[in-house]
């Protein structure tokens, strides 16, 4: 088992309480960065660090942070991105529900260090019973003195805040959930602006994934240097991986970047190995918008070496035989699991939670989704097949949001490395999977 | 159904201002999409448009602006639902490990189609997309509740129960925080 710096202590009875938290070293990010850094140093710490956006894009954070402005006069907000919404993520939704007090902990070290004194946690409202979970848990740190005035007697004020969704997987856009945030519905905005510069109400704002956020705590403890010994190249430290489908052991894994994919998959330690013995057949790894795997090509670099756990190792190859760390939702198949049938929930997710601002999402989203209906039912030809692809070609790019990406790619990886698959279906009118 | 006078419990209310405090001097929009869920919570589950129209008042904003928000998020019920409401999760993930096996269960047992509610008002059944519980899957929601790692027996107790208990579950319920 490699090194645990989120969920260390998760498993320790009671932890979802201040009394625990605290006594387990709860806390002493942010005592320690009141009292004894500037923000400006802990800025330098995330950046030494190597911290990457934990929400799916890999961003650097300590970057990120650094280009927030900082006019005169203008108040600057955190926002805690928990919208946690791409299929087979799960990852946030434990972090927050077992050990509470993290989350809370990494936003006030890194409101701190942001210069923000109001911060929000935007939470899907399909989590409302865990944003009750956190309400409590900032209940009991204002009790206690780490939110309010003055905190620590330092002069440093802060209020925190949980906000919940209405639904709508396009609010963990970042600018959507700015939108939502303010009270409107979740179409993205255009950028630039980005956020650093025009966030919430118009004022410079950072928005950070969940696991990100928690992340800030072990960096400010043992500091950046010592979370970039761990993991590989340009993926430092720990992840969070949401491991779904057919293995042997689902659940949130915290892993040291750079093991190997197979041992991932087979160790007892993490997924202990397929379902019933079967084959693998394909792996989603980063969450459902990265493109999908054959076994052969997630084991396997197109150099020949065993494939890692990490931002570069899974991108290795290009879209034309590699993926995507994504969010870290992994999700596995087994040999007997019908590609097509798996991205026609997808394509049907993605046709669902188009916003509709821009036509080739919306539009391509349900064509895409009709298209597949339609193979599926045994009636598809193979011009279908080629219509997919012309469309998700048409989608990627031509969108405001990454939205539009991610529907496009599951189609397209899905038909680059399963055509067969595909043609079998439009040539043998095979309706054997019902669409309900 | 039963006419109401439209207004928020006391404690409902003291809730609102709460919500309304937590943004700055001017941005009190910013809680429409929390005081709608306490709306639905309040008034039999679902947002009519005379609650619409009560929650416009209460942040002093125009009732279209209510419902362009109340239309676009998925968890607002913009027609009467059941007593319990079974989100049924069906994406990948709970595909692979049998959601539709679920729904087929579900509806069989129900007597009614996805998107129905059953005669006597207790059970509506919606399938949704993924719920963040991949790893248990399959998987549904009921209010608050996640009921993971389903299989038919499961739901068939879980039926029981609500039957007996035969009270409105909301996103606002207290649950029992899942070991995992
Ligand atoms: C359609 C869409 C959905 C997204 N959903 C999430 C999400 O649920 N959670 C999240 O943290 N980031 C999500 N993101 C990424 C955010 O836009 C943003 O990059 C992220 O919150 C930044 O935080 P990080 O740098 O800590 O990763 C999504 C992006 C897109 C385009
Ligand atoms: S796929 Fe069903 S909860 Fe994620």
């Amino acid at each position: 088992m490699g090194k645990k710096l989120l969920l260390a202590n998760d498993h320790i009875p009671g932890i979802q309480s201040y009394d625990v938290y605290r006594s387990n070293g709860g806390y002493l990010s942010v005592e320690k960065a009141l009292k004894t850094l500037k923000p400006e140093d802990i800025v330098e710490e995330v950046k030494k660090s190597g911290l990457r956006g934990r929400g799916g894009a890999g961003f650097p954070t300590g970057m990120k942070w650094s280009f927030l402005a900082k006019p005169e006069g203008v108040p600057r907000y955190l926002v805690c991105n928990a919208d946690e919404s791409e299929p087979g993520t799960f990852k946030d939704r434990y972090l927050m529900s077992r050990i509470p007090h993290l989350l809370v902990e990494g936003m006030i070290t890194s409101s701190y260090a942001l210069g923000a004194n109001t911060s929000y946690i935007y939470i899907r409202g399909e989590y409302y019973y865990v944003a009750q979970i956190l309400e409590k848990a900032i209940a009991e740190a204002y009790q206690n003195g780490w939110l309010g005035q003055n905190i620590l007697g330092t002069g440093y004020n802060l209020d925190l805040h949980v906000q919940v969704g209405g639904g709508a997987y396009i609010c963990g856009e970042e600018t959507a959930l700015l939108e939502s945030l303010e009270g409107k519905r979740g179409n993205p905005r255009i950028k630039p602006p980005f956020p650093a510069i025009a966030g919430l109400y118009g004022c410079p704002t950072v928005v950070n994934n969940v696991e990100t956020i928690a992340a800030v705590v072990p960096i400010v403890n043992d500091g950046g240097d010592s979370y970039a010994a761990i993991g590989i190249g340009k993926s430092t430290g720990t992840k969070l991986i949401s491991a779904s489908g057919h293995i042997k052991k689902p659940g949130v894994y915290e892993i040291e970047m750079g093991i190997t994919v197979e041992e991932f998959i087979y160790s007892e330690a993490y997924c202990g190995g397929i379902l019933n013995n079967k084959k693998l057949k394909a792996v989603v790894a980063g969450g459902s918008s990265v493109p999908i795997l054959p076994a052969d090509k997630i084991l396997t670099t197109p150099a020949g070496e065993k494939r890692l756990m990490s931002y570069e190792s899974l991108s290795e190859g290009g879209f034309a035989s590699g993926t995507m760390l994504g969010s870290g939702g992994f999700i596995v198949m087994d040999e007997d699991t019908s590609i097509v049938e798996n991205l026609y929930t997808f394509t049907r997710f993605y046709h669902h939670e188009s916003c509709g601002q821009c036509s080739p999402c919306r539009e391509g989203t349900a064509w895409m989704e009709k298209l597949l209906h339609k193979i599926l039912d045994g009636h598809g030809t193979l011009a279908d097949v080629d219509l997919l692809w012309e469309i998700q070609s048409k989608i990627e790019g031509n969108t405001i949001c990454p939205l539009g990406d991610a529907a496009a790619w599951p189609v397209a990886s899905a038909i680059r490395h399963f055509r067969s698959e595909f043609e079998s279906f439009v040539s043998n009118g095979n309706a054997k999977h019902p669409i309900n | 159904m039963e006419k109401k006078e439209i207004k928020f419990s006391n404690e409902a209310l003291g809730l609102v201002q709460k919500m309304k405090s937590r943004y700055p001097e001017g941005k009190q929009k910013s809680a429409l999409l929390p005081i709608l869920h306490l709306a639905q919570a309040e008034f039999d589950g679902w947002l009519s448009p005379e609650v619409m129209d009560y929650v416009a008042q209460l942040l002093g904003i125009q009732s279209i602006e209510v419902f362009e928000v109340a239309s676009f998020y998925s968890m607002y019920n913009l027609k009467p639902v059941g007593k319990c409401l079974l989100e049924v999760c069906r994406t990948s993930s709970c595909w692979l490990r049998g959601a539709n096996e679920i729904v087929a269960h579900l509806e069989n047992k129900l007597g009614i189609k996805e998107g129905e509610t059953t005669p006597d008002g207790l059970f509506t059944l919606k399938t949704v997309e993924c719920l963040g519980s991949c790893g248990t899957a399959p998987m549904l929601m009921c209010g608050a509740q996640f009921h993971e790692n389903l299989t038919t027996s499961k739901v068939d107790d879980m039926l029981a129960k609500l039957k007996a208990e035969n009270t409105r579950k909301t996103y606002l319920d207290k649950v029992e925080v899942n070991q995992y």
